[in-house]
């Protein structure tokens, strides 16, 4: 069990640089995903936290030591790879016992540590498998099995659902986190998938190219996304964003003209600098609602409708070219072509300056800021 | 599979595959077999009279109690193995440093450096040898030139230099296969190596030689048979005493016109090639299967 500290930590590969200065904390026993698009950085952090990359520069703490020089097997950390990197020529049994075998543990303290990782996993019938005879969601198993026999005090996951089916993804983060909560062991997982992160995470770290957007818990990171990338990629379907101009500036209160020519005011702090210019407006599709009430509302036409059984997905077009996702009940008869008007709470809307940086917002009823 | 289209389809594909086969059986039945039977004939004969010969194994006893020709013998099999060894132990790094090490072109830049020596044939390639280190050649003139030594120094024509040669001549064959074994062998699986708690040797030793041990195999299988079966090395680099299995071979088919007592030599070298390939496979836990895959 440990805490992990990264200050300012930098990564380079030749002149190409991948990590601008991670600074972030983990605390014993949390379950921290870091989550971000293809390429931002995310395996490159994690491989750098298990001492499989150098570090450019900053300080990396475990337990508050630096452990920055530390070899892998002096940092008491245990990595699940993306591709399980299980041993062809090893039995399931001994692919477990390896790192045991590698410590000198005595082999009855051996025997039994990779007999109890087997029983929780499941996997006491397979032992005498080798990987090549194993499923996918097995070999998965056998991955995590080799990391909980050494009862390391970090354990890292490098995407380890996105060899599976959906079915079986679903099933294993539900045992992932079974799992966490049975050891109760800081995790630290890397994901592409924002639903991923969202059902695992204690904490979320958000990265993109390389910078740490925000960190939060998932709720946090939900309702009061810092910056305009974080609001776009938490959250499925995706946040609507639409351009806005501000038209004028009271104290905790911005008067913005949205696309159909209306005007709308929202509670935002805002300084009166940005009087006249455009900034971006988000509103996530479960917050918006054709029979809904509100202070916001858009007009468009449906481009596509998706049925998804319990609930319609509404592309709509809006007058000035952009476009919205609404969220509509099964029941809903609206067809492509249709006219349609939404409407939303003041409350729901985010707002994003030039830099995509997040406005204040004040007055914040339930529903739009329910934390945990 | 219904019985009717099995057996249908199965004549015609085993068809197909012997009419495939027939050039490879073709060329193995008449330049390995034939000739192999007919060596095995030749040397199980005495020639008692001209043209008169009878069933004999004296060509075998021969071998057996003249001490010249079983050192030779054994030498060459104890020098082919310490050639074929010394090549894996060379070959071994540097094939891990361009399969594991190297990224883009250098590692195309490296790999042709080990193929640029077989540009030229084995005979020139062997005289490059010998400029170098003949007495009056490039090594002992700078010796001398520079002052370390007083008089000119023949590095020619000892076991030290036939064992460079050797393993020159062999690198390349050794140095493929052990490439594309390693390129074969995940990244992962090594760094998974260094974060359950290995260290550099413990990860070679328990993962990277055991995925590596078919290309290991084949490496050394080919090194052996060509240091082996080598004439040109060892007669030019060793000179007059090289005592080389082939040469005696080449005496008793060419000096001596004895060609049944060649026969049997050439016979005892394929027995010898056989039989340690098979120890050595055995003693690895590899078939032949494997090291072809
Ligand atoms: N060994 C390497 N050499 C050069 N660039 C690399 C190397 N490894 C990763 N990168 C680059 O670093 C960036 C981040 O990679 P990575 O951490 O794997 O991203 P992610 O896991 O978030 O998809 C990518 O742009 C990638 O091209
Ligand atoms: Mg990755």
């Amino acid at each position: 069990m440990a805490d992990l500290k990264l200050d300012q930590i930098r990564k380079s590969y030749g002149a190409v640089d991948v990590l601008h200065g991670v600074d972030l904390d983990v605390k014993d026993g949390e379950f921290v995903v870091f989550v971000g698009p293809s390429g931002c950085g995310k395996s490159t952090l994690l491989r750098i936290i298990a001492g499989l990359e150098d570090i450019t520069g900053g300080d990396l703490m475990i337990d508050g030591d630096i452990v920055n020089t530390k070899s892998p097997r002096d940092r008491g950390i245990a990595m699940v790879f993306q591709s399980y990197a299980l041993y062809p020529h090893m039995s399931v049994y001994k692919n477990m016992a390896f790192g045991l075998k590698l410590a000198k543990t005595n082999k009855a303290e051996l025997d039994e540590r990779v007999r109890n990782a087997a029983k929780i996993l499941q996997l006491d019938a397979l032992l005498d498998r080798r990987p090549a005879e194993l499923s996918g969601g097995q070999r998965q198993r056998v991955a995590i099995g080799r990391a909980i026999v050494r009862q390391p005090k970090v354990f890292l996951f490098d995407e380890p659902l996105s060899n599976l089916d959906a079915a079986l993804r679903v099933q294993t983060r539900i045992e992932i986190a079974k799992l966490h909560q049975k050891l109760k062991s800081t995790i630290i997982y890397v994901t592409h998938d924002q639903i991923e992160a969202m059902t695992l995470a204690d904490k979320i770290v958000v990265l993109n190219a390389g910078n740490v957007e925000q960190v939060g818990s998932p709720m946090e990171l939900y309702h009061h996304p810092k910056t305009r990338f974080v609001a776009g990629f938490i959250g499925s379907p995706a946040m609507n964003f639409t351009r806005v101009t501000i038209t004028a500036v009271e104290p905790g209160r911005v008067t913005v003209q949205t696309p159909g020519g209306k005007s709308a005011v929202l509670p935002f702090e805002v300084t009166t600098d940005h009087i006249g210019t455009e900034v971006e407006l988000g509103i996530r599709p479960e917050h918006m609602g054709l029979d809904r009430a509100g202070e916001l509302g858009v007009d468009g036409e449906v481009e596509v409708v998706e049925k998804l059984g319990d609930s319609v997905y509404l592309y709509v077009r809006l007058a000035n070219g952009d476009r919205v996702t609404l969220r509509a009940p099964g029941h809903c008869r609206i067809k492509i072509g249709e006219a349609v008007s939404a409407r939303a709470d003041a409350a729901a809307a985010h707002l994003f300056d030039r830099n995509g940086q997040a406005f204040a917002k004040l007055d914040c009823p339930e529903e739009y800021s329910a934390m945990e | 599979m219904t019985a009717a289209s099995s057996t249908g389809q199965g004549n015609g594909v085993r068809l197909g595959v012997v009419l495939l086969a027939t050039p490879l059986l073709l060329w193995l039945l008449v330049l390995v077999i034939l000739p192999h039977v007919d060596l095995l004939l030749v040397s199980l004969r005495e020639r008692i009279a001209f043209r008169q010969y009878e069933f004999s194994f004296a060509n075998y006893i021969a071998f057996f109690v003249e001490p010249l020709y079983w050192n030779t013998y054994v030498r060459t099999a104890v020098m082919s193995i310490m050639a074929t060894v010394l090549t894996l132990i060379i070959g071994f790094p540097v094939s891990y440093y361009i399969a594991k090490i190297m990224r883009g072109r250098g590692k195309n830049v490296l790999f042709m450096m080990c193929l640029i020596p077989f540009w030229v044939s084995e005979l020139v390639r062997t005289f490059g040898w010998m400029i170098l280190l003949r007495e009056s050649g490039v090594i002992s003139s700078f010796l001398q030139w520079a002052g370390l030594v007083d008089g000119p120094v023949e590095m020619l024509y000892n076991d030290v230099t036939i064992m460079v040669g050797l393993v020159y001549t062999s690198m390349l064959f050794m140095v493929v296969p052990l490439v594309s074994v390693l390129d074969s062998l995940d990244d992962s699986l090594i760094e998974a190596g260094y974060d359950l708690g290995g260290n550099a040797f413990t990860v070679t030793r328990d993962i990277v030689i055991p995925h590596a041990m078919p290309g290991i195999a084949s490496g050394c299988i080919v090194v052996f048979m060509l240091t082996l079966g080598n004439y040109l090395t060892p007669n030019l680099l060793g000179g007059k005493d090289s005592l080389w299995f082939t040469e005696q071979i080449y005496t008793q088919f060419i000096t001596r016109f004895n060609w049944e007592s060649g026969s049997a030599f050439g016979f005892l070298l394929l027995v010898l090639s056989s039989l340690i390939v098979w120890i050595g496979l055995k003693l690895s836990r590899q078939t032949l299967a494997d090291t072809v895959r």
